[in-house]
């Protein structure tokens, strides 16, 4: 059965730029191989932990949304298991609500007053005029 | 001996020693934040917004400190508890609104 999830992992701030992005990869590419179709990805970079993990201070969170049969979820906590460079990681299944939320988080209507919702809203529904050919 | 009540019109007797005071505000009615404002997802990873539903070492605040109806309330507990085991809020924490 196809479900939605998400996933968030941890990885160790000692790797560099490149090992990130290939350690990243890797899960995602993991995801694609077996049958997942990756709708969001997101970085969001080293971040201060409330709490050291493994003696470290500082790990990079990645966060993943995902479409894929339910088997597959299994495979993939091993796969993070296996990895020494993940510190922590944490999958849920989306219902519904969590699905609204995360699209609308992703247009970047979350977090905002209601006025100004309403008026991303319409911006975002509203058809584009392309104002730069009037100036000229 | 004038009859009590609860509005503060009335003037204060200084004869009359109350062991409340006189003028009592009417307790302001809680409600659900989640109810009013039609939210109806709780986000783990928001950990500003959580943020406000525990105490000073981390803690889950009551329903009957926050107004959140049952069903909101079981939501926040997971959110919270999703939240601590990816580090963005801490187990155990002293001081940790005042940082």
């Amino acid at each position: 059965m196809v479900k939605n999830y998400e996933t968030v992992f941890i990885l160790t701030p000692v790797l560099t730029e490149e090992q990130m992005k290939d350690a990243v990869k890797k899960f995602s590419n993991y995801i694609t191989e077996h049958g997942g179709e990756i709708i969001h990805e997101d970085l969001w970079g080293l971040k201060r932990m409330a709490y050291p993990i493994q003696k470290k201070v500082n790990g990079f969170y990645t966060h993943f949304e995902f479409k894929s049969p339910s088997d597959l979820i299994a495979k993939l906590e091993v796969e993070f298991k296996r990895d020494e460079r993940i510190l922590r990681f944490l999958t849920v299944s989306l219902d519904k609500h969590a699905l609204d939320y995360n699209e609308r988080k992703r247009n970047g209507l979350i977090g905002k007053k209601k006025e100004e919702r309403l008026a991303a809203e319409a911006l975002s529904t509203a058809p584009v005029v392309d104002e730069t050919e009037e100036i000229n | 001996m004038s009859t009590f009540k609860p509005t503060g019109t009335q003037k204060f007797d200084p004869k009359v020693k109350y062991m409340t005071p006189q003028t009592m505000e009417p307790m302001k009615k809680k409600y659900c934040r989640f109810k009013k404002s039609g939210i109806k997802y709780i986000d783990y990873k928001d950990e500003k917004f959580l943020m406000r539903f525990v105490n000073e070492q981390g803690k889950v605040l009551p329903r009957r400190l926050t107004g959140t109806s049952l069903k909101y309330q079981r939501k926040v507990a997971t959110a919270v508890k999703r939240a601590r085991h990816l580090a963005l809020l801490p187990y155990v924490a002293d001081l940790l609104k005042t940082k």
